[in-house]
Formats: C-alpha cells, structure tokens, sequence
C-alpha cells in the first residue's frame, strides 16, 4: 500500500529558481529510503514539502490520505501531529530538560499528564536515553542530543518519520548508532525517510535509494548502494 | 477537558515568560504605564469639561418677559406657542405679583419700593423662565421665542453661552483626540517591545509549529503574556488616580476657577476610570502581543 504518492510535483522558488522538475515518487507504509543527491538537487525541497514548510507549485502530493498541498495554512498542525521531523541541528529547547524536550509537544496537545509521562518515558527508553532524563541538552553529547530529537520525533507515535541530515553533525560511529535507532523504528512499523550525503551509512544499511540531480529524480534503488560514480 | 489544560498551560508558561524576561516585560509595562497615566488625565479632564457643560446648561435660562397688555388668554396662547418650539426642556410661568412677592422678601429696600405700588401699578412683566435642551442652539431658540406675539423682551447669557460652549466642545475634542492617539501608539510601541521579546524565542515557536502546535495554542501564552503586562502596567496609573484626583479634588474643595465650575465628586467617579485604564491596558497589551506573534506563525 502506497503511503506517499507524489505525482508531477513542480516546485518553482519565488527567485524564479526551479528545484523540482515533475518528480513521481510511491513510497509504500513501512518503507525505510534514503534520499540522497549533491547540493541544490532539490532534495531538502523535497522533504519540506512533505511536512508542508513548502507548497508545490503544479502536482500533488498525498501522505496516508491527505492531500498537502490543499491543506490551509491553519490546517498544516493536522499533518504535523501525524509526522516526526528530525533535523540536523535538533533544534531543541536549551532551558527544558531532556523529559521536557519531548514531553512538551504532548503537552501542546492537550493530553493528560499520565499518558503524556507514559508515551515520553517510552520514547526516551526506546532511544535508550532512561538515565539523562533530567539533563540540558548542553549536558549530553551530540548523538545523545539527536536521541532526544528522535524521541521528540517520534513520542506521538507517527505513522512517518522525516530526518533531514540527522548525522550531519556527528562522527561516523555515533551516526551508525541513529541510523540503528531509526531501524528500530522502522522495524516498529514506521515509514522512515532519510536525507543524507553520509555515504558509508546509505552503503552500510542497503535500504531504498532515491537519487537526486539538479532537481530530477535519476535513481531509484530498491536496495542500494551510494555509486562512488554519482556526484554526491 | 482537553481545552482546559491546554488553557492552563499557557498560563502558567504566560507567568514565566513575564517574569523570565523581566526586564524586556519591565519596558512594555512602563510603556504602558506612561501612556495609562496621560490617558487617565485626558479622561479626568474631559469628563470633568462634560461635567461643566452639563452643570452650567442646567444653570442657563432663558426669560421672556411677557407684554403688560396681555391678559390670561393671550398668555395661555404665547404658552401654547412655546410648547410647539422644539429644543425646550421645560417651561415656569411666573406672574407679576408673584415676583413682586418674592422681591419684597428679598431685601428691606425692595419691600420698602415694591409695598408703595398699588395692585395696578406694578411696572413689572408676566414672565416664562424657558430651560433649553441644547445649550448650542439657544440662539435659535431665544429668537423663536421673541417673535411670539405678546412677548416684550427675551433675555439670556448671549454671547457668553456661545463662547463657553464652543471652548468646553474644543476641549473635550482636543482631549479625545489625545486619548485615541495615545492608544494606538501605545499599541504600535507595544507591538514592537513584545516583537524584541518573541525574537528571541523565535526558535522555540518554530518548534512549536514543526511538532504540531496549532497556531491558537502557540499564541494563547504570548497573549495571555500580554494581558498579564496590561494589568501589571495599569497600576500605578490607577494609584496616581485614585490619590492624585481625590487630593486635588480635596484642596480645591470641589470648584475650579469660580463657583459655578464644579468638578466631579471623586467617588465611584476615579474607580470608573481606574475600570476604564485596566481595560485599556488589557486591551493593548493582548493586541500588542498578537499582532507581534502573528508575523513569526505564517509559513
């Protein structure tokens, strides 16, 4: 069963700048794919769009039933209960603890404090993080810190899981922890898309490979390998 | 439920945030408080002018003295008459003798004059003492009154009511005027103090927005942080209210300049204002907020 379709998806930046050219991309419910592609491929155009920080310009895009580019700006907080982002810079809370960096979007939502310490404590466990739940994130390493951004990623139980870069930032024995923890994840039923450059991981994982260039879609892999010849 | 907790929340982060970036909360109070008090003085001034224009047109009549040669029948007619002006609060009819009466009781001259006249010798008028309901078109009025046949002569404070009317109405203009402007540039001014403070937490309400916070609910604490603001601004302004009018009002035993301008008893007039300032201030602080927030929530 398809979970993302993206069918003729054209996205034309204000500036005139075109960063997608008629993509077509099926991403079946479960699925792990990595999209990979040099710089100014369109790639981070791609996942924006997927979590609608950017609307198409032409095509349609369908994430489990909803169509997102129809979706009105004050809707948008619909699809991004369904989704975890995880980005490159993990973007949390300097002044919340760790528990309170992922307990707070539960809170947001209104859910009673039980089940909102219930579904974070099995959040942090699940990233294997139980003993650091009372630090900063200034306290914790940068593959602990990305930890708790999966754990924020993830503590609402999304059907899909969008990291953009999420080992950009760490050395490669701490980057093939995530992606460890991703798999886990993804072996729990979660769609997982993941945008790297980190060839060594994309080898290493043999999962889906969706090459970019120059805003075309020129690779799909079912399970892939970085070629040392692409321009990545 | 649901909606309760989130409320609750956003309170309670609406406190912190106040006093976690006290002293960027200190400059949108003070802000406040500056404007709120200019605001609380316009107000005093301008109800205290209402209150002028309203004590001196009850003070204001007009009389019109009625031809000696008019008997009771053609009085009932010139009364008629003044029924149908329009602008006419109300009409007192007042004979002869009934004057003479009360001058004789007035003085010990006039009773020694007035007690020589006899029964038909009484010089005075028949008059009606004519109270207008507005105060600006007596002119009009006092002329409509002088062509009724019967009637001698219409006197009023011409040329006086004209002139003070016309100042308090300026004044009172003038005072609105202030009170409006200074309302928006607070609000303006506030919009901006608050936009320093939600800069710096930019970051957090792009997370907010990534994780799935609604847009009401990652704006409800920055309003709630605005009201908390209005109230803390509002203060003392209502203090140099309260303290300031009733000591003023105090010394100056009530009158300004002369007997007939009286100000407003203090109270419950200062806790009108003071329920005035706080709306005020309420008003401005979450309009300010919102509309600063606002810019950082559209994608």
């Amino acid at each position: 069963m398809e979970f993302i379709t993206m069918t003729d998806v054209e996205k034309v930046y204000p500036t005139g700048v075109t960063a997608l050219y008629g993509l077509n991309l099926k991403i079946k419910k479960g699925d792990f794919a990595f999209i990979i592609g040099a710089s100014g491929s369109g790639k981070s155009t791609l996942i924006k769009m997927l979590y609608r920080e950017e609307k198409p310009t032409s095509g349609q895009i369908v994430i489990g039933g909803v169509k997102v580019e129809k979706l009105k700006n004050r809707k948008v907080y619909k699809l991004r209960r369904k989704l975890g982002i995880v980005f490159q810079d993990f973007k949390l809370l300097p002044r919340l603890t760790v528990y309170e960096n992922v307990a707070f979007a539960l809170e947001m939502y209104g859910l009673p404090k039980s089940e909102v310490r219930k579904k974070t404590i099995k959040a942090i466990d699940l990233v294997g993080l139980k003993d650091k739940v009372k630090n900063y994130p200034h306290e914790l390493s940068g593959g602990e810190q990305q930890r708790v951004s999966i754990a924020r990623a993830i503590v609402n139980a999304p059907k899909l899981l969008i990291c953009d870069e999420p080992t950009g930032n760490l050395d490669p024995d701490t980057s093939l922890e995530i992606m460890k923890v991703l798999e886990v994840i993804n072996n729990l039923g979660t769609t997982v898309i993941v945008v790297t450059h980190d060839r060594d991981i994309v080898n290493k994982m043999k999962k889906r490979v969706i090459l970019l260039d120059k805003g075309r879609l020129v690779k799909d892999y079912e399970k892939g390998t970085y070629d040392k010849n692409e321009k990545c | 439920m649901k909606n309760v907790r989130i409320l609750f929340r956003n309170i309670r982060d609406g406190l912190k945030n106040v006093f976690r970036n006290f002293s960027l909360s200190l400059a949108s109070i003070s802000c406040i408080t500056v404007t709120l008090i200019i605001v609380a003085v316009s107000l005093v001034g301008s109800l205290n002018v209402e209150n002028f224009t309203k004590l001196i047109s009850d003070d204001f009549t007009i009389v019109a003295f009625v031809d000696n040669s008019a008997d009771e029948e053609s009085e009932g007619k010139i009364r008629e008459q003044l029924e149908k002006i329009g602008n006419i609060e109300s009409i007192n009819y007042n004979n002869k003798t009934e004057i003479a009466e009360e001058m004789k009781q007035s003085s010990e001259t006039f009773n020694s004059v007035i007690s020589s006249w006899s029964e038909d010798e009484n010089p005075l008028n028949d008059t009606f003492l004519i109270k207008v309901k507005d105060l600006e078109k007596i002119d009009k009025t006092a002329e409509k009154i002088k062509n009724i046949e019967g009637i001698e002569i219409v006197k009023y404070g011409e040329g006086m009511v004209d002139s003070m009317v016309s100042i308090f109405n300026l004044v009172k203009k003038i005072l609105i005027v202030i009170v409006v402007g200074l309302v928006l540039v607070t609000a303006f001014l506030i919009v901006n103090t608050i936009k320093i403070t939600i800069f710096s937490r930019q970051e957090e309400i792009e997370i907010k927005r990534l994780v799935g916070a609604s847009n009401f609910s990652i704006k409800q604490p920055f309003v709630i942080e605005g009201l908390i603001i209005g109230i803390l601004g509002s203060i003392v302004p209502i203090i140099v209210t309260i303290y300031g009018y009733t000591a003023i009002y105090d010394k100056s035993g009530g009158k300004l300049f002369s007997q007939f301008i009286k100000l407003v008893k203090p109270f419950p007039f200062v806790f009108y204002i003071s329920i005035v300032l706080v709306v005020i201030g309420v008003f401005v602080g979450m309009l300010g907020s919102n509309r600063a927030v606002k810019k950082y929530l559209k994608i």
